[in-house]
This record gives C-alpha cells, sequence and structure tokens, in this order.
C-alpha cells in the first residue's frame, strides 16, 4: 500500500469511500508480489495495480460491490479456469487478493 | 488502541519498519495489528489465544521483514486453517548514497528515484553538492564522503547501494575503503579501464586485500553501450538490479527459464 498513501490520504481528505485490494499470496508465475495493492473510490477512479493488467477491472467491480455491501473477503484469479471467458492472468500463476473497505 | 491508516501511514512515511496484521478469512475477518518497531504493538484480535500466537508471529515478521500469509485454528492452533491471516512487512525503502556531484550524477539520482530508493547525494565541494542541482534526491550532503559513512555507514546493508562517481584518487580511494567497511550490498565505482587500475592499486597500497576488491563493480554498470548520463543511470541500476538477484543479465529472449526470480 506504501505507494498508494498519498493518492488514499487525498481521497480520505475529499471524504470519498475507498475500497483497497492487496496482493496476499502467488501461486506460480505472477507480475506482482504480496503487498502490490490497489485501490479503488467510490466514483470509479483507479490508483496502483495488482497483476500486469490482466485482472484490474475485475478487481473494479469487485471493489464497487464491496462498497456498497461493506463485506471484505479474499478473491482469487487463476489461468486454470474452465470458463476461457472467465479472467485471469495470462502467465499461468494464480493471485489471491484481499479486498477491503479503507474504514480504519 | 485500535489500528487506523493513520498510524500506518505515519510510520510508512517516517522510514519507520511497520507490520500491518489483516485477518482475511474466517471469524473477525478485517481485524488487524499493527507493529512499528519501537512502539508497542496496536490492535487486539477477538481471541486471546489467537492474539498471543499470531502476535508472536507478528513480532518475528517485523524483524524479518517479511510478507507471508498463514493459516491457524480459531484459538490460535498451530496444525487448523480455519483463520487465514496476513503479515505484510513495510520495510523502510532501500538506500543509495552517490559520492561525487557531478552530471552523472543527476541522472542517477532520477532513475534510484524511479526504482523507490532514498538518495543521498554526498560531496565535499559546496558549489556542486547543492539541492538545485538535485532536486530529485532525499538528501544532499556537504561532506567528505568517508566521513559521511564514518556516521551513516552502520546502517547499511544488503539492501543499499553506494555508487561512487567522483573519479578523483583524493575522493574515492577514503570513500571506497569507508564503503568496503559496511555491509552494503553493491558497491560500484565509475572510471575508465585505466582509472579502474590505478584506483585498485592505490587500494592495494592502502592495504585493501584482493578478496575485498573483488566486492567492487568496477568499471560500473552492465555492458549496455551506454553513452549519456541517463543511459549510464540506467546501466548501473540495472547492475544493481542485477547483483542482488544474482542474475548475469542477458536478454531475456536468449535464454530459457523462469521470468521473475523466485
Amino acid at each position: 500500500m506504501r505507494e498508494l498513501m498519498k493518492d488514499l490520504d487525498r481521497w480520505r481528505r475529499q471524504g470519498k469511500r475507498i475500497v483497497v485490494a492487496r496482493v496476499v499470496d502467488i501461486e506460480g508465475s505472477g507480475p506482482r508480489e504480496p503487498g502490490a495493492a490497489m485501490a479503488v473510490s467510490e466514483d470509479g477512479e483507479v490508483v496502483g495495480s495488482v497483476s500486469g493488467g490482466c485482472v484490474e477491472s475485475a478487481v473494479v467491480s469487485e471493489a464497487l460491490e464491496i462498497l456498497a455491501n461493506g463485506e471484505r473477503h479474499v478473491v482469487s484469479f487463476g489461468y486454470s479456469d474452465d470458463d476461457a471467458f472467465a479472467v485471469g492472468l495470462t502467465c499461468g500463476g494464480t493471485v489471491h487478493l484481499f479486498l477491503e473497505p479503507l474504514d480504519w | 488502541m485500535d489500528v487506523t491508516f493513520d498510524a500506518l501511514r505515519d510510520a510508512v512515511v517516517a522510514h519507520r519498519p511497520a507490520l500491518l496484521v489483516t485477518l482475511i478469512d474466517g471469524p473477525g475477518t478485517g481485524d488487524k495489528l499493527l507493529l512499528v518497531e519501537a512502539e508497542p504493538p496496536a490492535g487486539q484480535l477477538a481471541d486471546p489465544g489467537l492474539h498471543r500466537v499470531v502476535l508472536r508471529d507478528a513480532e518475528a515478521s517485523l524483524a524479518a521483514g517479511a510478507t507471508s500469509v498463514r493459516r491457524y485454528g480459531e484459538q490460535g492452533q498451530a496444525n487448523e486453517d480455519t483463520v487465514t491471516v496476513f503479515f505484510e512487512a513495510y520495510a523502510p525503502p532501500p538506500r543509495l548514497v552517490i559520492f561525487g556531484a557531478v552530471d552523472f550524477t543527476a541522472a542517477l539520482v532520477r532513475v534510484a528515484k524511479v526504482l523507490g530508493y532514498r538518495v543521498t547525494v554526498c560531496d565535499a565541494r559546496e558549489v556542486f553538492a547543492t539541492r538545485a542541482r538535485f532536486p530529485l534526491a532525499d538528501e544532499v550532503v556537504v561532506s567528505w564522503p568517508h566521513r559521511y559513512l564514518a556516521e551513516v555507514g552502520s546502517s547499511l546493508g544488503p539492501r543499499d547501494a553506494v555508487c561512487v562517481l567522483t573519479h578523483d584518487v583524493k575522493f574515492d580511494v577514503p570513500a571506497i575503503q569507508a564503503a568496503l567497511a559496511t555491509e552494503v550490498g553493491y558497491l560500484g565505482a565509475m572510471g575508465s579501464r585505466r582509472t579502474t587500475e590505478q584506483r585498485a592499486a592505490r587500494l592495494r597500497a592502502e592495504g585493501v586485500s584482493d578478496e575485498q576488491l573483488k566486492r567492487i563493480m568496477a568499471p560500473i554498470g552492465l555492458d549496455l553501450g551506454a553513452r549519456t548520463p541517463e543511459e549510464t543511470a540506467v546501466a548501473i541500476c540495472a547492475e544493481i538490479i542485477a547483483r542482488r538477484t544474482g542474475r548475469t543479465a542477458p536478454s531475456l529472449r536468449d535464454r530459457a527459464g523462469p521470468i521473475h526470480p523466485g
């Protein structure tokens, strides 16, 4: 979250509600290490990243859902998905993210 | 005391080692602990048994600067996995100390900032070591390199780097000697092959062993064919990365094997 601190501060000063997604674990090949993070504001602004761009748009939809229901949880994206249209990492790894509102 | 984002931000901005513990799955998801070096821990997990075990592991993770995911039972049992906890280490950024306030220094400061280094420029010449010349540097110090290292050298570790760009024997021999006395992970010195040989001879005459000389990356940088200060800065930073990861740095196309270091 280090590289997001300035943006998060700014959004908080503006009174915006925010969801933060953090990489907590990766299996196999993954572009970003645990600790990499992105944040989504209530008006859909995005800072940071959690992959090479493969899963970010899916994370935004998840984040906006969490803004509505407040349910923090782990979301995983992998390659070995049966659904050919599912979101996943093209590099073949699995990334586990923890998403939560920045309400603390 | 509850864990707040503000407390985490303050620790990170002040470059203090910190560890954020988040319960990410199981009863109490979202509960947190925050450990900042030399401060009492903040936060409380609902179950006292779980709290005790997680706090113990958090202290070890803070000391090691290690990020990990661990699983426990609801009362902290080691062989169960109903609770998942994310330990996220916030290590202070690695440091780059550049000796010599020359044109190459300005470019190296810029590239190193992109890579997240906390950068110090140090030169004994007041006219050159100015903030105006190195606006992106975190610190510009007017001092003799060996005097500066006598003050801060003990804080340099394997993640940190020292680049000696003075290519003036009077400055860089004592600077290199002082840097060799630290545990800095990367030590590079600029200069032609001729300068490098002359410098090595001077260092030997000062009592530096062949073993110690092997620590010095000189002439500095990867063989990219760099000409400009900016290109040279990329060659230096690329070498710093390659030395840290233990790679020989050929092109990915010409190699097999995994792209990301394990």
